[in-house]
């Protein structure tokens, strides 16, 4: 495979290329746009064979995406921020609906006041909605983890829709090499075709997604649940594969010089990118501290994530987003929640950063953690605290 | 794994319908056979039901124009005279019937009874 330098976006957009889905509706929208604009392309020059839909709105957008992949065929879209608020509606019907459509979202903060820049909140918003939810820490796995979405949406076990999260700007618009999957090898591993059992053919009628009122609603979401659940180990199969095919390896919660950890940064996304870095020129210092990514958002790996915790005795949250009047962080509020299973009480601090886009450096990453070791040590927790805010 | 809907013949719905099945035997997404709304029993809704006094029944079929579900026929009686029958299975227990029913001298003949 060659190495080609491409923004984010691109990245993203050469992964549904190689794909060729059935299907792409969608409507542009800052910091994404520049995947539907690249995919336009791709139709207009003839090199995918998909129906592109032009659409009017997101909600119409999502809404083309539900009615395509419930009549069998293979569906990408794209969106953040604002888009998703508008198609809310109906990401929670293409969940009910089982409909295994791909939506990378390039994650930009939500108005207001009205902002384009990066921010998570988009994306971690539906994580109560049935999709499966990924976060890419660099321009690779963005690509990547878009071409294993449809192996692990259409998986007959799961038959849920996915989403890929990109940091919006800091990914979605900056330029890194990456190794571009051929179609060849995208078929090869997800299937040339989609394989429906469950859709709308007039040959064969059925309905979907009928009226369930007191009768029947609970059974119907209980079988989103239980898809769910039977994703984890499909997701953790998909990985497998991947690094079979291409020798980058995927697992659903990664960590990264954690053996002999006295203390952690947990985070997801391109945060993980400067976590990693703090923790070399830590390490280099004879700090004892490593880093867990949270990859897969939902289903929550709750469990490897506490394995990796054991012998902490502090761990450090970094997200970039924020639950207003929340018990804490969105994905700390899940980590300290699943800590409360095993019995295990490392120290947490919390913190939020770079809503908007705001920058955070190396430099700060160091402050954050010295600022939470003097606490740790004084066996305090740290409440959530925004990092880099002016009073 | 549920079945797909269009595996399930009419007498497996109407089983399905009459024994709720739960989420390990339900198909997914909600779906059901083509046409299948013939056997849902949708009269499980219902509060209360209509019941008719026939002495007060005028045969006006205002009723019968009126139900939101076609859950009433017209049958003969023993006089001839047309009358309401209830089809208990889809009756949703709205009360319109009963609200458009004229009655004699005020008196309606259908009228709603708590289940």
């Amino acid at each position: 495979m060659a190495r080609i330098a491409v923004t984010g976006d691109d990245a993203v957009a050469l992964a549904a290329k190689a794909v060729n889905p059935d299907v792409v509706a969608a409507y542009p929208i800052t910091p994404q746009t520049i995947i539907v604009e690249r995919f336009a392309d791709f139709v207009a020059d003839g090199e995918v064979d998909t129906e592109f839909i032009t659409v009017e709105s997101e909600h119409s957008a999502m809404s083309a995406c539900v009615g395509a992949s419930s009549a069998g065929a293979r569906v990408f879209t794209s969106s953040a921020s604002a888009g998703l608020m508008l198609m809310y509606e109906i990401i929670f019907i293409a969940a009910s609906s089982r409909t295994p459509i791909v939506m990378a979202i390039a994650n930009r903060a939500i108005s207001g006041p009205i902002n384009i820049h990066g921010e998570m909140t988009d994306q971690m918003l539906f994580r109560d909605s049935g999709w499966i939810s990924l976060f890419s820490e660099d321009n690779q796995e963005a690509h990547d983890q878009t071409i294993m979405a449809f192996k692990i949406g259409e998986h007959p076990d799961v038959l849920l829709p996915v989403a890929i999260g990109l940091d919006g700007f800091i990914l979605s618009h900056a330029i890194e090499g990456i190794e571009a999957v051929s179609r060849e090898e995208a078929l090869k591993f997800i299937g040339g075709e989609r394989t429906a059992e469950l859709k709308l053919d007039t040959k064969d009628p059925i309905s979907i997604g009928l009226l369930h009122l007191q009768d029947y609603y609970m059974e119907a979401r209980a079988q989103i649940r239980d898809a769910q659940e039977r994703s984890r180990q499909i997701i953790v199969e998909v990985f497998n594969e991947w690094e079979k095919l291409t020798g980058r390896k995927y697992k659903p919660v990664e960590s990264y010089m954690m053996d002999d950890a006295e203390y952690a940064f947990i985070t997801m996304g391109s945060s993980a990118g400067n976590a990693r870095t703090t923790v070399d020129e830590l390490r280099a210092k004879g700090e004892k501290v490593g880093l867990i990514k949270i990859r897969v958002y939902r289903p929550f790996f709750g469990d490897e994530i506490t394995k990796l915790c054991t012998n902490l005795k502090g761990i450090i949250t970094i997200e970039r987003a924020h639950s207003f009047g929340g018990p804490g962080g969105i994905f700390s509020t899940d980590i300290k929640s699943a800590l409360f299973n095993t019995g295990l009480s490392p120290n947490v601090a919390e913190y939020t950063i770079g809503l908007g886009g705001r920058d955070t450096l190396i430099k700060d990453y160091h402050n954050m953690y010295y600022r939470a070791k003097d606490a740790f040590n004084e066996g305090k927790n740290l409440p959530i605290y925004w990092w880099g805010l002016r009073e | 794994m549920p079945a797909l809907p269009n595996e399930v013949s009419d007498d497996d719905f109407k089983t399905w319908v009459k024994e709720k099945w739960g989420y390990k035997k339900l198909p997914m997404a909600g779906s059901t056979p083509p046409g299948s709304s013939r056997f849902f029993r949708t009269g499980d809704w219902a509060a209360k039901q209509p019941k008719l006094n026939a002495d007060n029944c005028i045969s006006c079929l205002k009723c019968y124009f009126f139900c939101p579900d076609s859950a009433i026929t017209m049958k003969p009686g023993n006089d001839g005279k047309l009358r309401p029958e209830f089809d208990y299975f889809y009756c949703k227990g709205c009360g319109v019937c009963s609200n458009e029913c004229p009655g004699r001298k005020g008196e309606k003949a259908i009228y709603m009874e708590d289940l």
